[in-house]
C-alpha cells in the first residue's frame, strides 16, 4: 500500500504540468512519424541490397557443378523472375511489389515464395530468440545488480570477469566450446549415456545449448551496463535518505535502487535486439537449426535474390520496431523522458 | 605519517611544478593497471609470433612446417606429436603453422579496417560536428539510415558479391562500422566546442587551427582511440565469423575462422583441432578488450570507478 501512496503524488504532479488529451496527441504523432520514418530506411535497404547483388559478376543461374544450363533455358528463368528487365524497371517494380506486401518467388525452391520460406523458419528463430530474451533481462540485471552491491568483492571479480569474457568471446567459439564440453566430452565420459546434442530442433533438449550461446553476449553486456548503473545510483542521495530513515534492505535495494538503475539498461535494449538478431545466423549455423538466419546464408551463397532481400527487409523492419517499442518503454520508466 | 607528508611537501619544487603532460599521465595510470598490461602483452607475443611467423615463411626457413603442405600419412595428429607440437589437421597440415599464419590475417584485419573506420568516421564526424545546421541534420540522418542496416547481413551480402578476398573484407568491414566512429566524434566536437578553455584560447587570439590542433584534438582523441582499441577484436570477430560461415577467407588460406569451420566437422573425432583456433580467437580478443578497458580507465580520469 505504501508502494501506491508514495508513487501517486508524482504521478498526479506530472500529469497536472500537461493536459492528458495533448500528451496522448504527441504521443500519437511521435509513433506515427516514427513508423513512416522506417519507409525511407527500408528503402534505403532496398537499394543498397538490390544495387549490390546485381553489381555482382555471374548470374542465380551460375552452375558450380555439373552441367551448365544452356542459353534457353536461362532466357527462361530470366523471363520468368522478370531478370529480363532493365535494372531501374526491376527496383521500381519490386519496390511496388513489396509495398503490396509481395516479396516474389524464392529462386532455391521452386514455386515457393520468399515470404512463404520465411514463415517456415520463422519459428525456430522465435523459439530461441524469445527464451534468449526471457532470460537475458533478469539474469543480466541480476549479476550487474549483485556485483554492483558488493562492489570489489569475489562476486563483483566473477561477474565482472564473465562479462568481460562475455562480451568479447564470440559466440560461435563459445557455441563450439559447449559442444566440447556438454555433447563431444560428456558422450565420451558417460559412455553416450548422457549428453546434449550437437544441433537439430525437434526436441526440447536440441534448445539448450543454442539458448545459452545467444544468452551469453547480451547478459555480458546487460550486467555490464546494470552494474555501472547501479553504482551510479548506490551514490545517489534519494539511496542515502531511504538507508537513513531505517527501510529494510530488501526494500531499498528494489524499490529505490534497481528501478532507477533499470534505465539505462533499458536503453540498450535496442542493441541487444539487434545482437540477437546478428547472433541468431551464426548460433543457426553453428547448431544446423533450420531458422531465418541459416535460411539466409543457405540464401547469398546461391544468389537467391528474393530471399536475400526479404530476409534483409524483415530483419530491419523488426529492429526498428523493437527500437520504437523501447523508446516506448522508457518514457513509462522513466517520466522525465518525453518523446516529441 | 605527518612527517612523511611534510618530507613529501617540500621534496616538490613549488617554483618549478613538474609538468605531467596528458599522455604521460595516461601511461602512468594504464601501467597500473594489471589486467591492461597483461592485455597489452598477450598482444605484443601476438603480434611477434604473428610476425615473425610471416618472416619464417617468405624465406622458407625450416623452423616450422609450410602452412599449406599436406601429409595425409600424419593426419589427424594430437597435441605434442613428433613433428607437430600441436598436432596436424585431416589433411595432415601443420596446426601451429596455421595457427601462426592465421594470426597474421586477424590482425591485420583488425587493424587496417581501423585505419578505413577512422578516416571516414573521422570525415563525417568532424564536419558534421563543424559545420553544424542542415550539413550536419543530412549526415547524421544519413548515419542513422545506415544504422538500421543490420551489420552482418551486410558484410555477407558485400563479401558474397564483390568475391571474398582480405581486401574486400577488410573494406566491407570499415564501411559498416564508420558511423560508429562518426557519432562519436561529432558528439566529441559538439561539447568540446562550446567549452570554456575553447572560448577562451579564441578570445585570445588562436587562430582556429591552432584551436583544433591545441584544444579540440587532444580532448577528442582519448575516446576516439578507446573505440578503434575496441574497434580491433570486433573486426577481428566479424572476420572469423564470415570465414566460418563459409563467406570470408577462401580456403585452403588458413585464417582462424576458416580453421574454426574445418575443424569443426571433425568436431567428435578430434575436438582439439576446433579448440585451438577457437581458444586463440577468445584470448586475441580478450586482450585487445582489457587494453581498451584499460586505455578508458587511464584516458578518461573522470569515467573511473
Amino acid at each position: 500500500m505504501a508502494a501506491t501512496a508514495k508513487g501517486a503524488p508524482a504521478r498526479g504532479a506530472r500529469l497536472s504540468l500537461r493536459p492528458r488529451k495533448t500528451r496522448a496527441a504527441n504521443l500519437a504523432f511521435y509513433i506515427v512519424r516514427r513508423i513512416l520514418w522506417m519507409i525511407p530506411v527500408v528503402l534505403f535497404v532496398i537499394s543498397i541490397t538490390f544495387v549490390l547483388m546485381h553489381l555482382a559478376p555471374g548470374s542465380p543461374w551460375d552452375r558450380t557443378g555439373g552441367r551448365p544450363l544452356s542459353k534457353a533455358v536461362i532466357d527462361d528463368l530470366n523471363v520468368k523472375y522478370g531478370l529480363d528487365k532493365p535494372l531501374w524497371n526491376q527496383f521500381l517494380l519490386y519496390v511496388w511489389n513489396v509495398a503490396h506486401f509481395d516479396f516474389g518467388l524464392s529462386y532455391q525452391y521452386q514455386n515457393q515464395t520468399a515470404a512463404h520460406v520465411l514463415l517456415e523458419s520463422w519459428p525456430a528463430t522465435l523459439t530461441i530468440g524469445a527464451l534468449a530474451f526471457v532470460l537475458i533481462v533478469p539474469l543480466g540485471v541480476a549479476l550487474g545488480v549483485i556485483a554492483a552491491l558488493r562492489q570489489n568483492s569475489v562476486i563483483d571479480y566473477i561477474a565482472v570477469g564473465f562479462s568481460t569474457f562475455g562480451a568479447s568471446v564470440p559466440n560461435f567459439v563459445i557455441g563450439i566450446l559447449l559442444i566440447i564440453v556438454f555433447s563431444v566430452e560428456a558422450y565420451h565420459l558417460t559412455g553416450g549415456s548422457l549428453f546434449l546434442p550437437t544441433g537439430g530442433f525437434a526436441v526440447d533438449e536440441h534448445l539448450i545449448l543454442p539458448v545459452i550461446t545467444l544468452s551469453v553476449l547480451p547478459v555480458a553486456y546487460i550486467a555490464r551496463m546494470a552494474r555501472s548503473s547501479t553504482l551510479d545510483v548506490l551514490r545517489q542521495d534519494y539511496v542515502r535518505t531511504a538507508w537513513a530513515k531505517g527501510l529494510r534492505e530488501r526494500l531499498v535495494v528494489l524499490r529505490h535502487i534497481v528501478k532507477n538503475s533499470l534505465i539505462p539498461v533499458v536503453s540498450t535494449l535496442g542493441s541487444i535486439f539487434a545482437l540477437m538478431v546478428t547472433g541468431s545466423v551464426i548460433v543457426e549455423t553453428v547448431f544446423a537449426i533450420p531458422g531465418i538466419g541459416r535460411s539466409f546464408v543457405v540464401a547469398v551463397s546461391s544468389r537467391d535474390y528474393p530471399m536475400i532481400l526479404a530476409t534483409t527487409i524483415l530483419f530491419s523492419v523488426v529492429i526498428a520496431v523493437a527500437n520504437l517499442i523501447i523508446d516506448l518503454l522508457y518514457t513509462v520508466i522513466d517520466p522525465r523522458v518525453r518523446l516529441g | 605519517m605527518a612527517a612523511a607528508v611534510t618530507d613529501r611537501v617540500q621534496e616538490i619544487d613549488w617554483e618549478n611544478p613538474e609538468q605531467v603532460g596528458l599522455w604521460k599521465d595516461a601511461w602512468q595510470r594504464f601501467r597500473r593497471n594489471p589486467i591492461a598490461v597483461l592485455g597489452l602483452a598477450l598482444v605484443a607475443v601476438i603480434v611477434l609470433a604473428a610476425i615473425g611467423a610471416r618472416v619464417v615463411f617468405a624465406f622458407h626457413l625450416p623452423i616450422l612446417r609450410d602452412y599449406l603442405q599436406q601429409d595425409p600419412a600424419n593426419a589427424d595428429l594430437g597435441l605434442f606429436s613428433p613433428g607437430h607440437i600441436l598436432g596436424s589437421d585431416e589433411l595432415g597440415r601443420d596446426i601451429l603453422s596455421r595457427m601462426l599464419y592465421g594470426a597474421g590475417i586477424s590482425l591485420t584485419i583488425g587493424v587496417l579496417t581501423q585505419c578505413i573506420y577512422l578516416v571516414i568516421g573521422a570525415a563525417v564526424g568532424l564536419t558534421a560536428g563543424y559545420c553544424g545546421g542542415r550539413l550536419d541534420n543530412l549526415l547524421m540522418r544519413f548515419v542513422d539510415v545506415w544504422y538500421a542496416f543490420p551489420d552482418l547481413l551486410f558484410l555477407l551480402v558485400v563479401v558474397s558479391v564483390f568475391g571474398a578476398s582480405l581486401f574486400t573484407i577488410f573494406v566491407a568491414i570499415g564501411m559498416i562500422y564508420w558511423v560508429d566512429l562518426a557519432r562519436l566524434i561529432r558528439g566529441q566536437v559538439l561539447s568540446i566546442k562550446e567549452k570554456e578553455y575553447v572560448e577562451g584560447a579564441r578570445a585570445a587570439g588562436s587562430s582556429p587551427l591552432k584551436i583544433i590542433l591545441r584544444h579540440l584534438a587532444p580532448n577528442a582523441l582519448g575516446p576516439v582511440i578507446v573505440a578503434v582499441t575496441f574497434g580491433i577484436p570486433r573486426a577481428i570477430f566479424l572476420e572469423a565469423t564470415l570465414s566460418f560461415l563459409g563467406a570470408g577467407i577462401v580456403p585452403p588460406t588458413p585464417s582462424w575462422g576458416v580453421m574454426i569451420q574445418q575443424g569443426y566437422e571433425s568436431i567428435f573425432s578430434h575436438p582439439m583441432e576446433v579448440t585451438l583456433p577457437a581458444v586463440s580467437i577468445a584470448i586475441t580478443m580478450l586482450s585487445f578488450t582489457f587494453i581498451g578497458d584499460g586505455l578508458r580507465d587511464s584516458l578518461d580520469p573522470r569515467m573511473r570507478r
